[in-house]
């Protein structure tokens, strides 16, 4: 495909889009007036309902039905991939990884971002960290990847005197002659992937955090700390206490970002080395082995437990919005 | 409506746009609080989490057998740069045969279509929602808010499926696949084609928009909409002439949102594109070099940085909407 016409559909498609719907209302719009209501409604929701409905809905529904069969969807196998998924040994390898990631990222994230959103509020010029900060989250998942790879990187110390990759480096200059092949160093791969995570979320945590922290009414704090609270019991019992709701949600925003992200391990291990997590097997399971049975039950399992986060997420905010 | 179902998104971005800058504690209080060792901590932080990133730029700029064989930060003692790797990694070289520059251009023909479109679908869809009610516009509403609960994983394979051999009920066609649909007059002479990847991710922002702009929509006057209507406006004049511009700022938002988010997308790129130079789009690229010749420091980070470019200017020249629609936009997927 040359890039001229590449160029011309990038242009192209929007216009011939937007040329359409202007089509379509012009016509509407002359039809007799009893008929514009329901018409409208028609223009108006039928393309996004259409859409839903074949893209998610359908889809949704198709991978529930496949994960009963076998792999190449002609067989009724009840709950066999379930059954895989849960009791084959190599598998506890991608759900024990899975818990963790979804337990220590959003800690940590959260924390890192509570304490800096709290430093923030101390000082006075805070823009500027606080893009700094908050910059990685607009960057891909994998340009994170290759961006720590440079961390990480590793060279045997008795072949080659130099190291590219800084982690390295340092514990060299800290004295440790002899230092782990990092990314292929089981199990502490894995931890060394979730600070790639947590590098990326702390900034969403700390920005959010800092908005409900500055929302505290100004009442609040005066009044406790005239009756002489201050540093950690100011933090632990006023602080902590009236944000208790942004910080149960950002928790359970990142856990379910970080329970889908799968750029991350395949950018960095391909899932190998004792790094696998849920999504990349389902991935792996659906697109590289064309196993559909088992990936659309992994896709399931990954569905079941979004849910409750979400869920909790919702309804958390109702009970805080019936408060106010 | 909006408030009681407002839920997360809502909360989040009503947290961020709301709080001013310097609302919360008077100044006095804060310089009260204010201390030396916080700032000593927070600038700490700040350059432990730009350094990965300041490493990447360094070693792009540095020549292959430097940036291969000492660290980054040597470059500071012994100072010797170049853009030839960039040149490289833009349109291949002895190392890597195939450029970046086919993939940065079908990342930008892949996230403006599918900013755009879903952007005016949503718009028309929660414009409906919210002015032009029927029996079951709140159950409608609901269950498309309910919708950002489907994983994109549970719904890739069922699309791919349908896109190549179209849907059937028996032996009843109901979707026909994109070959045999106006659609493939879009394609290229080898067949690639952009379509699956618009489409896909049309479908998949839909959720999101559509409660965002709700949200947003369903808080403008109502005595705006009912002076229109008196005066014989029609709702297609109404959404041109009213809608759109009142809802320029979150129309914004999303706009950006949107864009990144499918710039930064692995996954729909993955499975809808097919990894060639045709339609694939930059991080599929860069994940595959990455896997590929991950030795070659000076190029992957070069490409990286090439991929990043994008967002981090977007970032920085448009931060107030792009907090707001990231925030906002979190949970998707």
């Amino acid at each position: 495909m040359t890039t001229g016409y590449k160029l011309f559909l990038t242009v192209a498609v929007p216009c011939l889009f937007f040329a359409t719907l202007l089509v379509v209302f012009w016509l509407a719009s002359k039809t007799k007036a009893r008929f514009q209501t329901p018409l409208a409604r028609l223009i108006f929701l039928g393309p996004a309902a259409v859409l839903l409905f074949i893209g998610l809905v359908i889809p949704a529904l198709q991978t529930f039905w496949k994960g009963f069969l076998n792999d190449d969807s002609t067989k009724w196998i009840g709950l066999k991939n379930y059954g895989w998924i849960f009791t084959t040994p190599d598998n506890r390898t991608f759900l024990i990884n899975t818990l963790l990631w979804i337990i220590i990222t959003p800690i940590f994230s959260t924390a890192l971002g509570l304490t800096l959103a709290l430093l923030l509020d101390r000082m006075k010029r805070e823009s500027l960290p606080k893009s700094l900060i908050f910059m990685p989250m607009a960057i891909s998942f994998v340009g994170a990847s290759i961006i720590w790879n440079l961390v990480y990187s590793y060279k045997d110390p008795s072949v080659s005197p130099n190291q590219t990759g800084l982690l390295s480096a340092i514990m060299i200059r800290l004295g440790l002659s002899d230092p782990p092949n990092w990314i292929l160093w089981q199990p502490w791969n894995n931890f060394l992937l979730m600070v790639i995570m947590i590098w990326i979320q702390t900034g969403f945590a700390m920005v959010v955090l800092s908005a409900a922290i500055k929302a505290i009414p100004t009442d609040v704090t005066e009044a406790a700390m005239l009756d002489g609270a201050s540093g950690w019991s100011l933090f632990s019992k006023v602080t902590v206490p009236m944000i208790r709701g942004t910080l149960v949600v950002v928790l359970t925003t990142i856990a379910i970002g970080v329970l889908k992200v799968f750029d991350i391990v395949r950018t960095m291990t391909g899932g190998n080395f004792g790094t696998q997590v849920l999504a990349n097997e389902m991935y792996a399971q659906s697109f590289v082995q064309f196993n559909y049975g088992r990936g659309s039950a992994l896709a399931v399992v990954l569905f079941i437990a979004v849910v409750p986060l979400i869920v909790y997420n919702i309804v958390q905010l109702r009970k805080e919005q019936s408060i106010r | 409506m909006s408030v009681e179902t407002g839920g997360l998104t809502a909360k989040l971005e009503e947290a961020v746009v709301a709080a001013p800058d310097h609302g919360g504690m008077s100044t006095a209080l804060r310089r009260n609080l204010s201390s030396p060792w916080a700032s000593a901590l927070v600038i700490f932080i700040t350059i432990l989490w730009t350094i990965p990133t300041f490493g990447l730029l360094v070693t792009s700029l540095r020549p292959a057998a430097d940036a291969n064989s000492t660290g980054w930060w040597t470059a500071f003692t012994n100072p010797n740069f170049t853009l030839s790797n960039y040149s490289e990694v833009l349109n291949g070289g002895n190392t890597i045969p195939g450029g970046i520059a086919p993939y940065f251009i079908n990342s930008f023909v892949i996230s403006i279509p599918a900013a755009l479109i879903p952007l005016t679908l949503a718009l028309m869809a929660a414009y409906a929602l919210a002015w032009v009610p029927f029996r079951y516009s709140t159950a409608v509403f609901l269950a498309i808010f309910a919708l950002q609960v489907v994983p994109l994983q549970m719904a890739l394979l069922p699309l791919l499926q349908m896109f190549n051999k179209g849907w059937t009920i028996g032996n009843i066609p109901i979707i026909p696949p994109i070959k045999d649909t106006p659609l493939h007059l879009l394609a290229a002479s080898g067949g690639a084609n952009f379509a699956p990847l618009w489409i896909a991710h049309t479908m998949f922002a839909l959720p999101l928009a559509i409660f965002l702009l709700h949200n947003f929509i369903s808080q403008l006057p109502k005595d705006l909409f009912e002076a229109a209507r008196v005066d014989g406006a029609s709702h297609f004049l109404i959404f041109r002439k009213l809608v759109l511009p009142l809802s320029v700022p979150a129309i914004a938002s999303f706009a950006i949102f949107q864009f990144l988010w499918v710039w930064n997308d692995l996954l729909v790129g993955l499975t809808f594109a097919g990894g060639t130079a045709d339609v694939a789009p930059i991080t599929v690229y860069l994940s595959n070099i990455q896997g590929t010749y991950g030795a070659a420091l000076h190029l992957t980070t070069a490409g990286a940085f090439i991929a990043i470019l994008v967002p981090l200017a977007v970032f920085f020249a448009l931060q107030r909407f792009f907090v707001r629609g990231l925030l906002a936009g979190s949970v998707k997927g």
